[in-house]
């Protein structure tokens, strides 16, 4: 496949939302607060950066994706049918009786997931591994690991950032999604995370900042921490919005998880379109 | 000397009378890794304490220590393992069992991964170390979680086959051994080794001591006492494997002496004992049983040979409880007055 512009990424991130809302509705409910922010990441990540191929999930040189914030499932899993990995009416079951997607994903039974999560502060140090493991198999893959901002109170993440470091692990990037609310409200006021970018940088990490909704700047970004020179891992704290693109739940603590009803779907969809 | 053939490689056998099952170990992992290239090491603070170091000294880029990060310990080996390779994790049982335990239930069994664990300074083998550092909970946790084969060998020579032979399982293995100054139980490597299957090591008609660790070693010599003191005819398994549990020589035991008692470096709850009390409870019939180890106590501070005599863990405990029990007969009649 080849790489997707600026522009039709975009309208590829429209696509996943609009996805997203109707999974959630097939689903029941869903955590569609985070995995709308995360979208855009997504959409870049898996039509522009990931070396990967859907007819192929388990082809050893793939890049590696942990979804770390694994209650993104509801925009991660919608992803990966855009990209190929299966199709449209596998999702109608999500949730339901034995269907491959539950809440978080499970690699056992997710064509494409690299990792199972959803216990938070794993995905980290897994992406530890994989990068340490691409060193000693003499690969030169990727690692690609998204974490929740909330997520980021888990000490486990700070282990595995002193071991990425100390690794001088150049082929693993993290990516935050910084949308500034966990679920029992905003992080600053629940468990402060700030002085953030610092955080990264005390641990041996190159940070970059970035409009995690500008695919202008998400791309630019992300070719940097690919170039990586710096000799260290890179972090990217992508700063989101909660709920990005729905009206209703833009920046509302309430949007972390819940159910839609259909004219709530219908306005959260419509929303999408004019975004 | 015969060599070993499990996974068709073969390695020196090391002097267990010499050295201990962690030093063992971490040359056999090392012999291994010559032939085998997916076999990397991590640990958290522990390469010269659990001897995985051995491995790493030869196997620099192949041996990653994390620091004193145990959950990192565990996600990192999920990660390695994830990629291809086969990952020995090693540090004491207790950061295994406890501070690991959600990275290895989600990360490392969800997933069904072949990282095997390696729990060093099992059980009280740590005993002036006191209750942070003794673990008699890791078998009742390690058991409980699906895909996980749990084996605590009975020494240094059964390590080293236990480390060869989890090469075998495509997921996950628990092999939980001692500090390391225990007495080995077998004479040399010449005896059959496989996951699964209980070793009858001395028959008798009386009474089965069905055991593992530590405590097949003692039983034996509390056997040969019993026998020659008190003419009772002990009958001995080592059962390495406590999970998947060999249920036909527990049953072959049951219907041939009819007692039997469980002798194990952990607390009576949730260990061997309760799972050899599982498969005779779901045969339907019925045998005098009695539980040894620790009762549902955290263990007091000493050197463990101390603590061995003390829990009654030792040759001459156990043999104290084999008299008591020989008192108990299984009663087949209908009268359930003395039982309720």
């Amino acid at each position: 496949m080849s790489k997707l512009s600026i522009d039709e990424l975009k309208a590829k991130a429209k696509e996943l939302r609009t996805l997203i809302i109707d999974t959630t509705v097939w689903a029941g409910s869903g955590h569609y607060g985070g995995a709308l922010s995360s979208a855009d990441i997504l959409t870049a990540l898996y039509f522009r950066f990931l070396n990967i191929d859907p007819a192929n999930p388990d082809w050893d040189d793939r890049d590696r994706f942990i979804l770390s914030k694994g209650h993104s499932g509801i925009g991660f899993i919608p992803c990966l049918h855009l990209r190929g990995y299966f199709p449209v009416d596998e999702l109608k079951n999500f949730n339901h009786f034995m269907s491959p997607f539950g809440m978080h994903p499970d690699c056992k039974k997710v064509k494409g997931c690299d990792a199972s999560t959803g216990s938070l502060g794993h995905g980290l140090p897994m992406g530890v591994g994989m990068a340490l493991g691409a060193k000693v198999l003499k690969k030169d893959f990727k690692t690609v690991v998204l974490l929740g901002d909330g997520e980021c109170n888990e000490g486990s993440n700070y282990e595995a950032m002193m071991a990425a470091s100390h690794y001088k692990l150049t082929n693993l990037i993290a990516i935050v999604d910084r949308n500034g609310f966990m679920i029992d409200g905003p992080t600053e006021t629940v468990m402060g995370l700030e002085p953030f970018a610092d955080k990264w940088e005390a641990f041996g990490w190159t940070v970059y900042e970035c409009d995690g909704h500008n695919m202008q700047e998400l791309c630019d970004t992300l070719d940097k921490a690919w170039a990586n020179d710096t000799g260290k891992p890179v972090a990217i704290i992508a700063k989101t919005v909660k709920g990005k693109g729905v009206s209703f739940l833009e920046g509302d603590v309430r949007s972390h998880y819940g159910a839609f009803d259909s004219a709530q779907a219908e306005q959260a969809k419509q929303d999408i379109a004019n975004m | 000397m015969a060599e070993k053939t499990i996974t068709g490689t073969s390695w020196n056998v090391y002097d267990a009378n010499t050295m201990s099952a962690r030093e063992i170990y971490g040359r056999v992992m090392r012999e291994l890794a010559k032939t085998n290239d997916k076999i990397v090491g991590v640990t958290a603070d522990l390469e010269k304490s659990t001897n995985i170091g051995i491995f790493g000294k030869d196997f620099p880029d192949r041996m990653f220590n994390v620091g004193i990060a145990e959950q990192n310990l565990f996600g990192v080996a999920a990660g390695l393992a994830k990629v291809g390779l086969i990952p020995f994790a090693s540090t004491f049982a207790v950061f295994a069992a406890l501070r690991g335990a959600e990275q290895v239930r989600t990360d490392i069994c969800y997933q069904n991964l072949p990282v095997k664990i390696i729990g060093t300074h099992g059980g009280i083998s740590f005993g002036q170390a006191g209750s942070t550092h003794h673990c008699t909970e890791d078998i009742a946790i390690m058991k409980s979680f699906p895909n996980m084969t749990v084996i605590v060998p009975a020494d240094g020579f059964e390590t080293g086959k236990a480390v060869e032979a989890c090469l075998d399982i495509p997921g996950p293995v628990y092999i939980r051994v001692g500090r390391g100054f225990e007495p080995p139980f077998h004479k040399d490597h010449n005896f059959d080794f496989e996951i699964g299957k209980g070793q009858l090591v001395k028959d008798g008609t009386d009474v089965t001591i069905i055991t593992c660790g530590i405590g097949v070693l003692q039983s034996v010599n509390a056997a040969k006492e019993l026998q020659e003191v008190d003419g009772i005819s002990v009958r001995v398994i080592n059962i390495h494997t406590i999970k998947p549990i060999d249920k036909e020589i527990i049953l072959k035991a049951v219907k041939e002496t009819r007692r039997i008692v469980t002798v194990e470096e952990h607390n009576i709850i949730g260990g061997l004992g309760d799972s050899v009390a599982a498969v005779i409870a779901e045969s339907g019939k019925g045998c005098a049983f009695t539980k040894l180890g620790l009762n549902d106590e955290f263990a007091v501070v000493g050197y463990p040979e101390d603590l061995y005599a003390h829990y009654k863990l030792d040759s001459s405990g156990i043999a104290d409880s084999i008299r008591a029990i020989m008192g108990k007969e299984f009663e087949a009649d209908e009268d359930w007055s003395d039982e309720v």
